[in-house]
């Protein structure tokens, strides 16, 4: 492989790993503050890019307004899921919240076939994130210069929230114990709905991010991404928030990498991950930086 | 126990008058479709189902003095979903016969349901030459793999004078492989190299590794066998990263999804169809495009993958009614007698399973697909 290639692949391995790593960060968070793997989480991302899609398209709205707006609409798509469908299994086993997951990540891809249809949806890019800039020798589209800026600088953000506020604080308490933290008159109810309005802004954010890369959506395209994001968040330590940031990046590196090493095993790119988090799974379940868990979902 | 017997009584006159009027009408002769109308390539099932809606307007869905009724099953592009479908179809609605899928995959298990059962199949756009192969039962409307890819690298080599081609391919679809090895055999042949020869799976959205590898190599031209959606986000990022050599694709593309997604990257884009309406000659065909434009607007490209089922459609009706019965292996055995056949695409004549037919050339232009040539068998 020349040097060029080699940069140019490497461009290509950060450009998708912040992607990744911007889908892992709502991914586990809320998993660290509720102990509940959001496999909707996915979806979510799916009906931020749609929310944005309509706004745009539809209602003719400049891009960067529909942009906030459908971020603001998706959080409070996920405040409304976690009051119908996660609210009354709250006190149930931690598997009834599980499996209630799954059941809404379905409910959304279908309510999706059901509503805008199965069919892809070309999504416009705004001149900003479709130009394409050429450092040295690697050709890097703006969407590409502007997703690792903004996940850094969400998981900044994010870590801010969580550590030096009031509702933070009240987030790591019930992270800790939820009994105890209502006790002390904390509402808990209205603490993790905010950590699903987060959670969900951030899914809404990588959505939308996601379709500026690649123009086009279907009720389905959160599937594979969110996987691989979830790989990513335990390979980070699922629970940490620079460990998704961590680990979205490494398994975005790995994946172009493998390509551009083994061009003939280019098909079973997503077989090299998925390997990777059964290999982490069996040697290190509590990932790169994660702190050790007396009990897993 | 008065209300109970009243119920009861009522109930039976009920019955016994549905059953009256029902014997009244002549049974319907059911034909199953199993089409895509979610997943992968949804947008082949939707337009099928367009396509032969429109056909029945056309040609009244009569024989045999019965009323001929559709069932429509989606298979969600999904190969074991497909094969139940098929198996629905035949045990519970007890179908003639069943149109569709739209993929050589899908067929692949599908045809092995409908052999078995001894049912005919006919898939619209399934090119992929093992579909048909050794099976009584199986058909289809098109053209077959190996002679569109032949018409394909031969037109690459002496029309294009490209000398080297980069292929990738997507690996979770028999289609998509069997196509980039039939290039690449026919191009190999006539003295052109394959510099590079990569993968993809359904449903990937990056494909900037395998393209960076490809512009590395410097091909004179890619040749991009995959369904529309994934050609599209792939020929997007070819330009993103600056290459700049011709891309060549094969039927699957030809959907609005592919030009809406590529945009501006497809502009030039060529490919291998089945059709395309302006060589549309018949009476049928033009009876055909003016009802499709009444229906989608007068802008709207008339789908070839519409087109093709709405032939379908015209071959299972009149092999029921050249067969007398509507029996699944009297109809199996009239459709590979079907000679000459007028429908929507021109004539078809069907011979072991496989329709013969011309291969259309298209190039995008200006956001259109324009008609280039076409090359007969």
């Amino acid at each position: 492989m020349s040097l060029e290639t080699f940069i140019q692949q490497l461009t290509n391995g950060v450009s998708l790993g912040s992607l990744y790593a911007l889908i892992a960060i709502g991914y586990t968070m809320v998993y660290g503050i509720l102990r509940l793997i959001n496999f909707a989480h996915s979806d979510i991302f799916m009906v931020g890019a749609y929310f944005a899609f309509y706004l745009i398209a539809v209602f003719r709205l400049p891009w960067l307004l529909s942009a906030i707006l459908a971020v603001a609409l998706t959080a409070c798509v996920g405040m409304t899921i976690d009051r119908v469908a996660y609210r009354p299994v709250r006190n149930a086993p931690r598997i009834s919240a599980l499996i209630t997951a799954v059941g809404v990540s379905f409910f959304l891809e279908n309510l999706g076939l059901v509503t805008v249809g199965a069919r892809p949806k070309p999504f416009q890019r705004p001149e900003l994130m479709a130009k394409v800039v050429r450092i040295g020798p690697a050709a890097i589209s703006g969407v590409s210069i502007w997703v690792p800026i903004l996940s850094i600088g969400l998981v900044i953000i994010l870590l801010y929230v969580i550590y030096r506020t009031k509702l933070g604080m009240a987030m790591r308490s019930v992270a800790t114990d939820i009994d105890t933290t209502r006790l002390m008159g904390v509402n808990v109810d209205t603490v993790i709905s905010y950590t699903f309005a987060i959670g969900s802004a951030l899914a809404a954010a990588g959505g939308i991010m996601w379709a500026c890369k690649y123009p086009q959506i279907n009720p389905l395209m959160g599937i594979y991404p969110g996987w691989k994001a979830f790989t990513a968040a335990v390979v980070g330590g699922i629970g940490n928030i620079t460990g998704a940031m961590i680990g979205g990046f490494l398994i975005g590196l790995i994946e172009i990498m493998a390509v551009a090493m083994f061009p003939s095993l280019s098909g079973y790119r997503d077989g090299i991950i998925f390997g990777l988090l059964l290999v982490f799974l069996l040697v290190r379940p509590t990932g790169i930086l994660g702190e050790t868990l007396k009990e897993k979902v | 126990m008065r209300r109970l017997l009243l119920s009861v009584v009522l109930a039976f006159v009920l019955i016994s008058l549905g059953v009256a009027v029902y014997s009244a009408a002549p049974e319907p002769i059911i034909i199953g479709c199993n089409l895509e109308m979610t997943g992968q390539v949804a947008a082949y099932g939707q337009a099928a189902w367009e396509g032969i809606n429109i056909a029945m307007q056309i040609v009244k869905p009569e024989a045999l003095g019965r009323p001929v009724e559709f069932r429509l099953l989606d298979n969600k592009s999904d190969k074991i979903d497909t094969a139940n479908a098929s198996s629905r179809l035949i045990e519970k609605d007890n179908v003639s016969a069943i149109i569709g899928p739209m993929i050589s995959g899908s067929m692949l298990s599908a045809g092995e349901v409908c052999e078995k059962k001894e049912v005919p199949i006919i898939g619209p756009t399934t090119t992929n030459p093992l579909t048909t192969q050794g099976k009584k039962y199986v058909f289809r409307a098109c053209f077959i793999d190996p002679f569109q890819a032949t018409i394909a690298a031969t037109y690459c080599y002496r029309d294009l004078n490209a000398k080297t081609a980069a292929i990738l391919s997507d690996i979770s679809n028999d289609y998509c492989v069997a196509l980039g090895n039939f290039f690449k055999q026919e191009f190999e042949r006539l003295g052109g190299e394959i510099v590079s020869l990569t993968y993809c799976k359904a449903g990937d959205q990056d494909y900037s590794a395998q393209l960076t590898g490809i512009k590395n190599k410097n091909p004179d031209i890619i040749y991009i066998p995959n369904y529309y959606t994934e050609a599209a986000l792939a020929v997007v990022q070819a330009r993103d990263l600056g290459l700049k050599q011709p891309v060549f694709g094969a039927d699957g593309i030809a959907t609005e999804e592919f030009l809406a997604i590529g945009g501006k990257a497809v502009e030039g884009v060529m490919h291998t169809t089945f059709w395309h309406e302006k060589a549309a000659q018949s009476e049928l065909s033009k009876k055909y495009v003016e009802l499709y434009r009444q229906k989608y607007g007068a802008d709207d490209e008339v789908n070839v993958f519409g087109a093709l089922a709405a032939d379908c459609y015209l071959i299972v009706l009149d092999a029921i009614k050249r067969a007398g019965s509507a029996d699944p292996k009297a109809v199996a055995l009239a459709i590979e007698d079907t000679k000459d056949l007028q429908v929507i695409t021109g004539s078809v004549t069907i011979e072991n399973g496989d329709a013969i037919k011309p291969v259309v050339f298209r190039e995008v232009k200006n956001g259109k697909w324009d008609y280039k040539t076409m090359v007969n068998p």
